[in-house]
């Protein structure tokens, strides 16, 4: 059998821009599930990508996430125009954050984002640059064989 | 157990016109962190919170759940029903704490 293409896209995000939040990870999701991709993984990439979302639109001036479905994976990569992260181990702190407090008070910045989406990704690289901005690369397995022998 | 028949039991204001009411309502959950909401919140489940703005729409979409229900007379911001109205999600304001109203769902939707 012909194995299905790699497609790829992405969403330009503007830092502030609350009202748009999840605009993009429910455009993922609808991609995801008209490729007929199981209904836990799409719901593992969509909260994913509105975690990465929310982190642009709190920290960052803007930010680019793009996407790749190939057979065996969904690559989702966030490259920001932000602050950067000076200790990135803190920040993967479950309930560090540095979030403003209008922000908490929304429900959002519980430091709870990159510790979620660590969990949710099989793979999952950040590397960060203060003052410049950070990228997050996470790579979630299509087939149950590609988390054997990792 | 439908959204319907929880806004009756529950004497909820629902704010939207558009909001699907005759889902089927699986659980419930409460909370006013999102992240919390859209790791542990389940598809079906219908959602009491405290947060009143537009983003709450989106969770609730993006994790399918069945409707979201604002305590102690919460009402939604203008952008909120804009949005829900848009997704069909249907958003109610309760005349109950998020106490009183997870109680009386407890004893409404558990087997």
């Amino acid at each position: 059998m012909k194995e299905p293409e790699s497609i790829e896209g992405s969403f330009h995000l503007t830092g502030g821009d609350f009202n748009n939040a999840g605009a993009a990870s429910s455009e993922l999701k609808t991609i995801l599930t008209k490729r007929g991709i199981s209904p836990d993984l799409v719901r593992r990439a969509a909260i994913v990508t509105f975690e990465a979302e929310m982190n642009v639109i709190i920290h960052a001036v803007a930010g680019v996430i793009h996407y790749s479905i190939a057979p065996e994976t969904i690559r989702i990569a966030i490259n920001d125009m932000g602050p950067g992260i000076p200790d990135i181990e803190l920040a993967m702190q479950e309930g560090y954050s540095t979030a403003p407090d209008w922000v908490r008070e929304m429900g959002w910045g519980a430091g709870m984002g990159l510790p979620n989406m660590k969990k949710l990704s099989d793979e999952f690289r950040i590397e960060t640059v203060v003052n410049e901005g950070t990228t997050v690369e996470m790579l979630i397995y299509l087939r149950k064989d590609s988390h054997e022998g990792t | 157990m439908k959204v319907h028949e929880i806004i009756d039991r529950l004497s909820l204001e629902v704010k939207t016109v558009q909001g699907d009411i005759d889902r089927a309502v699986t659980g419930c959950y409460i909370g006013d962190l999102l992240s919390d909401v859209m790791a542990n919140a389940k598809e079906g489940e219908i959602w009491i919170t405290h947060q009143t703005h537009p983003n709450i729409v989106a969770v609730a979409v993006l994790k399918n759940l069945s409707g979201i229900i604002l305590a102690n007379r919460r009402k939604p911001e203008e952008g909120t029903l804009k949005k829900a109205e848009e997704e069909r999600m249907m958003v109610a304001s309760a005349p109950l704490s998020a106490f009183q109203a997870g109680g009386m769902l407890y004893q409404m939707l558990r087997c």
